[in-house]
């Protein structure tokens, strides 16, 4: 990265930072994430002559432009830099290291522009001194503190990071520090965690030596999305989920935080998502639905089984959608996005309520869009999309299919679990008014492992919902959404073809007032046609544009709904295996009892 | 598709049904070996071959077969109960009707949905239907030969005059079975019989074998049948399962026919597997329900068989007691006493040799009750795991098989 001259090293934050890092680690869960990431503002990058990349464009442009800067990745660096920094120190005592945090931070520091001035702040990493050290080899120290765990939340659901073509949350660290020591030595590399014993070459900054992928902002969160990079996790807390962040990404003010959020902002957030001109075409996962029965159940406060597992479902559902949501390159660059994660209190989505009147309206144009697309049909200049929308449909058709058999498994399971239940206790009866006592004592035995087998009947129940039944149901919502995409591009078409037509009315106008000679009202038709030209122009683009998205979209999803689809497959697979394994455990167990019987 | 079901059973002439599930071995006695070698079912009938061989001369033939049907087992059966000597002795239950009930419900059903199912899941869910089918035939025709079975090793009632005219007689015995009254008879004796329960609850009980006897079994024959009509329910839903995972493999099949994505050999694999585990889970409930439920079910019906004989021996002694009340009466009247000593004579006879026999057959009971729970059980507990870690393999190829993909 040395490489472009035009790059200044950005400023280095550590100096005005606290320690959150140490706190998470010391206390392992803190909440309020203070601000490591001071770039978090990346418009801070302002101050090095380098504008915030949102355009979605970027992300999957493969070029490393070096306009187009990764500010992430400075601040990044540097950041993760702090981070580290925190795992060093906070090994061995948790406070001292406060203190350490001195602010002998690093040449950046001294450019750091207003922006980067947090509230409260004291130290910098000793870390920094070890590098500055020519003595200390950047890596070798920090190998040792790479087993530090990740600051644990107590949260339901950890997706661990993968090192996956050395990708992963140690790339962060080492790449930051292998950038910065690089940086200073003039020369620009990565190592990751798993390569850093490879020799040193010179290559592009933006390059990483495992030679993958070109580490170009958009794609660097992509890679770090992909692996990890953000993990988003939701605790369980009945209509007030909290959703609990962990990343190591530099556009979130903090490493880990939570925030509270309803159900209705995450339908909120949904709406946002939707309505945004920049995303269409962009297959947005859409959220659990609402429940009227369900939420009325808990929030009369019943405590029965089935409400528990209500909750359960919606909680895992959330979590799922906030996974996708952040999985997605363009979505998680979202403002809105970030918002809903970050900020403390969001104002109340009311327009997400059935009754209101933001619902009403979308009921009316839910309406009228179904009207025009079966009036208007679109010429396809590209079978692609026809085909594709055909598969789109089939699929779904079968999944709901699928998903009422799966159902349907659920339930005989369920079933099953309490008649065996039922069954086990009238066999303890008769084993207890059983007078050969070897028999007893084996039909006493049998009881109980019919009860086990209840329980076992019971969590593969649960398996068969939560893990089976609830990724058809996802990949049904997900489908529908991936229709809601064609539907767009097919809307745009519309547009386009509308303005195209109005354009042709303009110029007959003109045409006839040109004949009929009416000087003054021409001026105004010309302006008309212009603006309608420019718009034509405009609509076409914008229909293109989404066609690509579109594309590029479902061909993402096909990948990503192949990879679900194993991994979940394999977790159920795996749970059934246990559970049979426990079975032939139980049985065993009893054999001989019931060979002891004489 | 009835039609089609019923002409397959009856092209169904298998060789010895393999599944002993209940009792021990009873053919040990070569004097007289019994056995249904052949079956046919038309429509609701269910003919029986019975097979004898015998050594013993009483008989006209050494080796003879009949065609049977269930009322003729029933006829036997309660010729057994109605004879005065075998008052002493548990008579082995009736087999129960064959009950084609379950399989006929499902037959219908499948018929219904047949359009909404592709044609492999059809033929499958037909396949699956034959094999219970099959699994109900082989089922009845075993509690028959058992029936028979029990009766010819018995030491007395194999030597039943009725019980050789059921081995023998050549034509029909229709005109042996009961008729409109005597059916009535058989329903009033019913009554009769639970009034006896009563009797047999109130009445005081000389002897402390025969007192633990009665409580044990009272209270055994209430717990067994809640534990069948449960079991029953058990394996009803295994079964339910096994049905579920055939739609689930054909739905896969179906998704996966028209998927181009590379999710399609994921799906694959699944529905291939489903389809493997259907087959185990389907064993599962089958072995279950022969061994546990049928197990219990057919000593419900023994204990029924030994209350009986409780209750025999019950009213035996009722009489005893009445006729040493007319004896006493008769003394004081000083009339008919000898008639009165006879009969009371009479009554204590019967009484004493009743309670000898059924001590004797009561012994014998729990230990064949306890040996036959003993064998199910080893059986029961085996296939559970010879099960699971069919299933386990199974799975475990699969989850390798996709995670090397």
């Amino acid at each position: 990265m040395a490489s472009s001259a035009d790059r200044n090293p950005p400023p280095f934050p550590a100096s005005e930072e606290p320690q959150p890092e140490l706190s998470d680690m010391a206390e392992g869960d803190s909440d309020e994430g203070e601000d490591i990431f001071v770039s978090n503002s990346h418009p801070a990058s302002v101050s090095r002559g380098v504008s915030q990349p949102e355009e979605p464009a970027d992300l999957f442009s493969e070029e490393a432009t070096t306009t187009a800067k990764p500010n992430g990745v400075h601040s990044d660096d540097d950041d993760l830099f702090a981070e580290a920094q925190a795992d060093l120190s906070s090994d061995p005592s948790s406070d001292s290291t406060r203190k350490d945090l001195s602010s002998s931070s690093g040449p950046p520091s001294a450019r750091s522009p207003a922006a980067l001035q947090p509230t409260s702040l004291e130290q910098v990493p000793p870390l920094t001194k070890l590098l500055r050290n020519p003595q200390t080899p950047a890596g070798n120290h920090l190998h040792r503190h790479l087993r530090l765990p990740v600051p644990i939340c107590h949260v339901l659901f950890l997706f661990k990071p993968k090192c996956l073509n050395c990708f992963g949350f140690r790339f962060c660290i080492n790449v930051a520090l292998c950038v910065a020591a690089g940086r200073r030595r003039g020369q620009g590399y990565f190592r990751c965690g798993c390569c850093c014993h490879q020799p040193r070459e010179s290559r592009r900054w933006d390059e990483c030596i495992c030679g993958l992928q070109s580490i170009h902002q958009g794609v660097y969160f992509k890679a770090l999305m992909f692996n990890s990079g953000c993990e988003v996790l939701c605790s369980h807390s009945p209509s007030f989920p909290r959703v609990l962040l962990q990343t190591s990404l530099p556009m979130f003010k903090s490493k880990a935080f939570t925030a509270r959020r309803r159900f209705s902002d995450f339908l909120g957030l949904y709406e946002k998502l939707s309505a945004k001109q920049s995303l269409h075409g962009c297959i947005i996962p859409p959220p659990p639905e609402k429940s009227v029965v369900g939420m009325t159940k808990v929030k009369v406060g019943m405590d029965d089984p089935s409400s528990v597992e209500f909750v359960e479902k919606r909680r895992a559902a959330l979590e799922r959608y906030l996974q996708r949501i952040v999985s997605h390159p363009l979505l998680l660059q979202d403002p809105d996005v970030r918002e809903f994660l970050e900020r403390d209190d969001l104002p109340r989505a009311v327009n997400t309520q059935a009754l209101s009147g933001a619902g009403f309206l979308k009921m009316i144009t839910k309406a009228s869009d179904a009207v025009s697309k079966m009036t208007i049909k679109m010429n396809e200049s590209d079978t692609w999309f026809e085909d594709k929308f055909q598969e789109v449909d089939m699929e779904e058709q079968q999944l709901r299919k699928l998903h009422a058999v799966v159902d349907s498994l659920v339930n005989h399971r369920k079933e099953l679990c309490m008649n065996t239940a039922v069954f086990a206790k009238s066999m303890a009866m008769l084993g207890n008014s059983e007078d050969n006592t070897a028999l007893s004592r084996a039909l006493s035995q049998l009881a109980e492992v019919e009860d086990k087998m209840e329980q076992l009947h019971q969590e593969q129940a649960g398996s068969d919902f939560f893990i089976f039944a609830e990724l058809l149901a996802d990949y049904i919502r997900l489908l529908g959404a991936v229709r809601g995409c064609f539907d767009q591009r097919v809307r745009a078409w519309q547009r386009w073809q509308e303005a195209q037509s109005t354009l042709q009315k303009k110029r007959e106008a003109e045409a006839k007032l040109l004949w009929a000679n009416k000087p003054d009202k021409l001026q105004q038709a010309k302006e008309e046609i212009a603006e309608w030209e420019a718009k034509v122009t405009q609509y076409e683009r914008d229909f293109d544009r989404i066609g690509m998205t579109v594309r590029k979209e479902v061909l993402r999803f096909e990948k990503e709904k192949a990879k679900d689809f194993k991994s979940q497959i394999i977790k159920y697979l795996e749970a059934m295996l246990q559970s049979q394994q426990r079975l032939i455990k139980f049985w065993e167990a009893f054999l001989p009892e019931a060979k002891a019987i004489a | 598709m009835i039609a089609e079901v019923a002409g397959f059973i009856e092209s169904w002439m298998g060789g010895k049904s393999e599944l002993r599930s209940v009792s021990v071995d009873l053919n040990n006695d070569t004097a007289l070996l019994i056995d249904i070698p052949d079956a046919l079912c038309e429509r609701d009938k269910v003919k029986f071959t019975v097979h004898t061989k015998t050594t013993l001369t009483s008989f006209q033939k050494p080796d003879f077969s009949v065609p049977r049907q269930h009322e003729d087992f029933i006829w036997l059966h309660d010729a057994l109960v109605e004879t005065e000597d075998y008052a002493g002795l548990i008579i082995p239950p009736a087999p129960p009707k064959p009950d084609f009930e379950s399989p006929r419900d499902k037959m219908h059903k499948l018929g219904e949905g047949e359009s909404t199912m592709t044609k492999e899941e059809y033929t499958k869910m037909k396949q699956e239907l034959e094999a219970e089918y099959l699994a109900v035939f082989k089922k009845t025709v075993q509690v028959h030969e058992v029936f028979l079975q029990r009766l010819s090793s018995h030491p007395v009632l194999s030597k039943d005059r009725n019980f050789q005219i059921f081995l023998e007689y050549d034509q029909d015995l229709s005109v042996r079975r009961k008729n409109a009254k005597e059916m009535f008879g058989g329903f009033f004796k019913n009554m009769v019989k639970s009034a006896d329960e009563v009797l047999i609850s109130g009445i005081k009980e000389v002897d402390d074998f025969f007192e633990q006897e009665k409580t044990f079994l009272l209270d055994y024959y209430s717990k067994i049948k809640d534990s069948t009509a449960k079991a029953e329910k058990m394996t009803r839903s295994h079964k339910n399962i096994a049905d579920d995972y055939i739609h689930i493999s054909a739905t896969l099949n179906s998704l996966c026919a028209e998927d181009s994505t590379p999710n399609k050999k994921n799906l694959e694999k699944l529905s291939d597997l489903f389809e493997r585990l259907r087959k185990v889970e389907g064993r599962v409930a089958s072995d279950q329900e022969l061994k546990l439920t049928e197990l219990l079910r057919y000593y419900m019906r023994d204990i029924q068989a030994a209350k009986d004989l409780l209750y025999r021996r019950a009213r035996a002694l009722v009489d005893y007691e009445n006729s040493n009340k007319a004896l006493d009466k008769a003394r004081l009247k000083s009339k008919d006493i000898p008639q009165a000593e006879e009969h009371q004579r009479q009554c204590l006879q019967k009484f004493d040799k009743l309670s000898e026999s059924a001590k004797k057959e009561l012994t014998s009971f729990k230990g064949r009750r306890v040996v036959a729970f003993r064998k199910n059980l080893i059986e029961m507990a085996e296939l559970e795991i010879k099960h699971a870690k069919n299933n386990v393999a199974l799975l475990q190829g699969c989850v390798d098989l996709l995670k090397n993909n």
